[in-house]
């Protein structure tokens, strides 16, 4: 599977290439900056080694050529930095209908649960071909999600989400490292990312599952109760959560932020921080009766409300209750 | 065969070293270059301690398995050395023990600004020191030098209060040291020692030691606040009772990136000094390569969150810091080349100080290279918490900071001991120094790229030929280091009595008898030549320096 | 050879005071000064810290942090801010004492300053006892239940609260350790000039503790208003 001595990590990712080629382009760089240096310094030592009669040269100084060895490192510098930039931007940015996959993870576990349900303890298993988005958070101390194959890591911080994201270009088993010092056993949180052809990795996903996890999510937004107040129309006594997410939201104190998944985890779990406009201040906290994978069922139950029906989509912001509203058309999840 | 030094030394004459005896006159010096000595005993001790600390983590390595010591002990051994390493010998070495012995000599001063302050600060490293010994006895600290939260504060259970406060009274230390030179340099110049006519030794100390004097005291309220909410179980950074643990990584690295620069600051102004003697000339552009040891002091204080890039900041944020880490590199490389542009037309001696010169130009210049992969985005996000940083740490902070450190104390030697160290020991430790340390760091570089991340206990079987490559490095260059050890002690009683400026070099400590006297100079010198004015001193040989110690 | 100083001491007479590694008294009187400023820098990093961390989350948590505000004292906090700018005015006093030569009112200033630094510390003592048995002294026994200022039937967040408490005993804690040191130098001050060693000419340990002095009163002139007067409009 693994080669006996590789000095390249294998190239899985679409990234991959990115990376690999400023990394490449920096090794030149370095390499002949390097050999620039070394070749100057042994040659002046040997061409100017103590001779009996001869005398150094007091040179003060050149500043021409002081702003030319600025100047000139400072543009490759910002060349540099600009591609780096580029590389990053891209890497940070999701595409917008990646498959999902939430990520919880712990002293000394990952645990993977896919959006349609199938649940993996350090293994992931992905089709090769499709972007896949990852959804993070840690049950205690600070872990990463390092996969060398892809050339992307991310820390994972308790208390909220923090996503990455990648497409698989090549079959095959790769490394999942924790590149976060985490405790004991952080060099034992490691596992293994299986990329495998659509095909097969369809044969695998029919293989047994809870059902999505957004259903999971239903039933437990249901269970806790917040379908009381939470209605699908405008009669609640919070805000109809259908066509929500990802969308604006007015808070009551002025100020307007994205319903993403970090949004609707502090919703949960702190409801006083962000209250949204127009409603009150009556829903409880959830902190400490409900276990992050029962969030992240909650998180992938809101989204997938707001992704199903038209309505959904074409709501730009929850608005507040009003007297003669028209019902919400959206429809129900499945 | 030189001509000035005897075989069978006079009746030794009254200096520093012989003026007191006795325990007491050490321990309540007031003499900068008592003091100076002090330091060099203290952390050298923790050098070794530090050391045998990376022996043991190399020996685990040596084996995909972690078969030598147990996972909570490695932990343990990663995390104290990089504490002893980085608190206790990186941050004091050159400024406590070189800078304290020459800042006021090289200016032409009695001693520092507050002698008793200067003994106060080696006490507190000395305390400092102590408790570190004590916690690590008792069962050390495992959570990295970086100490993260909430790791930290609400789930290790080793003794991070008691480290913490170690490295917290060690750090006073440091800010005394800092605040003392800064006074020195500003008031207590000699008549006619003007800021241009400064040995580039002295900008660098004087740059360090802003860095000292600001960064130093925000890890102190950082270490306060990790230990009153572990203790008392409050919320400040851990996100269960409402805190940031992002919080905690922007107050860490906001001292302990510039803290970097305390260690390499003063590596760069022995290197200066050195590559002038030894080419008999000026260093080229000297007014460039003084306003470059400032830039790195005030800019480093603007990018420590590069080390954070992939913690969870928004993109916008690592954009500014990956820029301004740009920034930074220039005065590096304008040093770089300013030192390389010296030895043009110079006229070159090999010894052991430039040897460890040359050694700090290419490691250095590799290292700093290396910086520019991390500062890049794209490229960090892969490399970050890999031994690809390890690397780059270890080739600026050994490759660079500690052979300056050794440069220096060959260089400066015969000034403060009064004796000549073996010359051809010395260079061929610098050889088995410069040679080991490649052969430790550089497979680093690859494993990092590869994936191995770092502070593993243990990893997948592909990584061992590189791991393997890298343990043999480190049991040569743990020769390297141990044999100035020895050959300084053994020159300290059968080396051969010093000149009083055997490089012939220039600079005011030159002027003084090896050792000097207590208080320097007999009279106030008054200064009227410009820095490394080898012109004039190679005009007027009046002292052959020795060919061979 | 005896290692004998500059020439220039000990063929003059000069002030015992000064030490012989200075060249003359002026450069020993303006380092003293100078090291006692950058000091004072180092102390602006050390709670820069704090302020930072204490700003971020008052941010953050505007609304819990104005309900924990709203319960501590202003009125002992205010009180504690005029003692503290009355011994500014004692300290600057007796140095105007010591350049005149004024022995008697030297010594009353120094001690009046000394009675301000206790009465703050007493003060604050009685902040601390209020605090203690309203059970907002975080730790286990914490306890908040109190309205955000401005919305009536919103209770703030506990856990954000003990943040505010944490951060409030942390920097007024600091502080007050600072007031303590002060007194221990004033202390100091004020046996060396019981003892006569402050002249017109030499009493360089007077400015530079009064420096000290004045440093952590500014401290607490911007603790003040941060900690105690968040929103008290409302």
């Amino acid at each position: 599977m693994f080669d006996n001595f590789p000095l390249w990590p294998d190239r899985a990712s679409t990234a991959a290439g990115n990376v690999d080629a400023l990394y490449i382009f920096l090794l030149i760089v370095s390499g002949l900056m390097t050999l620039l240096i070394f070749t100057a310094v042994v040659y002046f030592a040997a061409r100017y080694r103590r001779q009996q009669g001869v005398q150094a040269e007091q040179i003060e100084g050149s500043t021409p050529l002081e702003l030319t060895w600025s100047i000139i490192p400072m543009f490759v510098f910002m060349a540099i930095f600009a591609w780096g930039a580029v590389v990053y931007f891209k890497g940070r940015t999701p595409p917008r209908d990646s498959t999902e996959v939430y990520v919880v993870a712990k002293q000394w576990m990952w645990k993977l649960e896919h959006a349609e349900g199938q649940r993996e303890i350090n293994e992931l298993h992905v089709p090769v071909g499709r972007d896949v988005k990852l959804i993070m958070t840690s049950q205690d101390v600070i872990h990463s999600f390092y996969v060398p194959a892809f050339r992307m890591k991310q820390d994972v911080l308790p208390g909220r989400y923090t996503v990455e994201w990648f497409r698989a270009t090549k079959p095959g088993t790769y490394h999942l490292f924790c590149a976060e010092y985490c405790g004991t056993t952080h060099s034992g949180m490691i596992g293994s990312i299986v990329v495998m052809p659509p095909a097969e990795y369809e044969a695998w996903m029919s293989g047994g599952t809870t059902g999505p996890l957004s259903a999971t999510g239903e039933k437990i937004f249901a269970e806790l109760g917040c379908v009381t107040c939470h209605r699908n129309d405008t009669q609640g006594r919070g805000p109809n959560l259908q066509g929500v997410f990802g969308k604006p939201v007015q808070l009551a104190d002025g100020r307007t932020v994205i319903a993403d998944e970090n949004y609707i985890r502090e919703c949960i779990l702190d409801p006083g921080a962000k209250r949204v406009k127009g409603y009150q201040p009556i829903m409880p906290t959830f902190q400490g009766l409900v276990s992050e994978e029962q969030l992240n069922a909650l998180v992938a139950y809101v989204k997938s409300v707001s992704q199903a029906g038209t309505a959904g989509a074409k709501t730009a912001a929850v608005v507040p209750p009003a007297p003669a509203e028209a019902p919400s058309k959206g429809s129900k999840v499945q | 065969m030189s001509m000035a030094t005897a075989t069978a030394p006079p009746v030794e004459r009254e200096n520093y070293l012989n003026k007191h005896y006795g325990v007491g006159s050490w321990l309540l010096t007031t003499d900068h270059k008592r003091i100076a000595l002090l330091y060099l005993m203290s952390i050298t001790f923790f050098f070794f301690i530090g050391g045998f600390f990376a022996l043991l983590i190399r020996l685990e390595l040596l084996t995909p398995a972690g078969d030598l010591v147990q996972a909570d002990t490695y932990n343990k051994l990663f995390t104290m050395h990089g504490m002893v390493m980085v608190f206790f010998f990186l941050i004091p070495s050159i400024p406590a023990v070189l800078g304290n012995f020459l800042v006021p000599m090289m200016i032409g001063a009695k001693d520092l600004a507050f002698p008793r302050i200067n003994l106060l600060s080696w006490y507190l490293y000395i305390i400092g020191g102590v408790m570190m010994l004590h916690c690590m006895l008792t069962g050390g600290v495992d959570t990295g030098w970086t100490f993260y939260t909430p790791f930290s504060t609400a789930f290790t259970n080793t003794k991070i209060v008691e480290a913490g406060l170690a490295i917290f009274v060690a750090g006073f230390s440091s800010i005394l040291t800092g605040l003392n030179f800064v006074v020195t340099i500003h008031r207590m110049r000699a008549p006619g020692m003007t800021w241009s006519r400064l040995p580039l030794f002295i900008w660098a100390h004087y740059a360090t030691s802003i860095i000292q004097i600001l960064g130093t005291p925000v890890i102190a309220i950082t270490i306060v606040l990790v230990a009153v909410e572990r203790t008392l179980h409050l919320g400040i950074f851990d996100p269960k009772l409402g805190g940031d643990p992002l919080l905690f990584q922007h107050l860490f690295w906001f001292y302990s990136h510039p803290a970097v620069y305390i260690m390499i600051l003063p590596s760069m102004g022995i290197v200066s000094e050195i590559i002038a003697c030894f080419s008999r000339k000026r260093i080229f552009g000297y007014g460039f390569v003084a306003i470059s040891s400032i830039s790195i002091a005030v800019f480093g204080f603007l990018v420590w969150a590069h080390h954070m890039f992939v913690a969870g900041i928004s993109v916008y944020a690592a954009l500014i810091f990956s820029l301004l880490s740009y920034a930074v590199a220039v005065p590096s490389a304008v040093k770089v080349f300013n030192w390389t542009a010296t030895l043009y037309k110079g006229s070159i001696r090999y010894d052991a100080p430039m040897l460890y010169a040359f050694g700090f130009l290419g490691l250095f210049t590799i290292g700093g290279l290396t910086g520019l992969f991390l500062a890049a985005l794209g490229i960090d996000v892969h490399v970050t918490d890999t031994y690809f940083v390890v690397a780059h740490f270890h080739y600026i902070m050994v490759g660079g900071a500690l052979m300056g450190y050794l440069g220096g104390m060959h260089f400066w030697w015969p000034k403060i001991s009064g004796r000549l160290y073996p010359e051809g020991w010395a260079r061929l430790a610098a050889l088995i120094v410069f040679i080991g340390f490649n052969l430790t760091f550089f497979p680093q570089f690859i494993l990092g790229y590869v994936g191995m991340p770092r502070r593993y206990y243990q990893y997948p079987p592909e990584f061992q030929v590189l791991n393997v490559l890298s343990t043999a490095g480190a049991t040569v260059l743990g020769v390297g280091y141990l044999l100035p050890m020895i050959y300084f002690l053994w020159s300290m009683r059968y080396g051969k009595p010093a000149p009083d400026n055997p490089w012939n070099a220039a600079g005011l400590e030159w002027k003084t008898p090896s050792p000097p006297t207590t208080f320097n100079f007999e009279v106030e010198p008054v200064v009227t030549w410009e820095a490394y004015n080898y012109e004039e001193i190679d005009a007027h040989p009046d002292q052959e320096a020795p060919s061979v110690g | 050879m005896s290692d004998s100083p500059t020439v220039a001491l000990h063929t003059e007479a000069h002030n015992p005071a000064l030490l012989h590694h200075f060249a003359t008294e002026e450069q020993q009187r303006d380092s003293a000064n100078f090291g006692m400023w950058i000091f004072l820098s180092t102390e602006v990093m050390f709670f820069g810290g704090l302020f930072c961390a204490y700003l971020i989350y008052r941010r953050w948590y505007f609304g819990d942090f104005a309900a924990a505000s709203t319960s501590i004292d202003a009125k002992l906090g205010g009180i504690n801010t005029a003692v503290l700018i009355c011994s500014s005015l004692t300290v600057v006093l007796a140095i105007w004492a010591a350049q005149t030569a004024r022995r008697g009112l030297l010594l009353a200033m120094l001690a009046l300053t000394m009675v301000f630094g206790c009465a703050f510390l007493g003060i604050k003592g009685i902040e601390y006892k209020d605090k203690f048995n309203e059970h907002h002294v975080p730790g286990a026994s914490f306890s908040f239940h109190e309205e955000i200022p401005g919305h009536p039937g919103q209770y703030a967040n506990p856990q954000h609260a003990q943040i505010f408490f944490a951060l409030y005993f942390i920097m007024t804690g600091l502080h007050a350790l600072h007031m303590i040191i002060g007194l221990g130098l004033f202390a100091w001050l004020l046996w060396m000039a019981w003892k006569g060693r402050f002249t017109p000419e030499y009493h360089t340990p007077l400015e530079i503790g009064g420096l000290y002095w004045h440093f952590v009163d500014i401290v607490w002139i911007y603790l003040f208003p941060l900690l105690y007067l968040i929103d008290r409009h409302k």
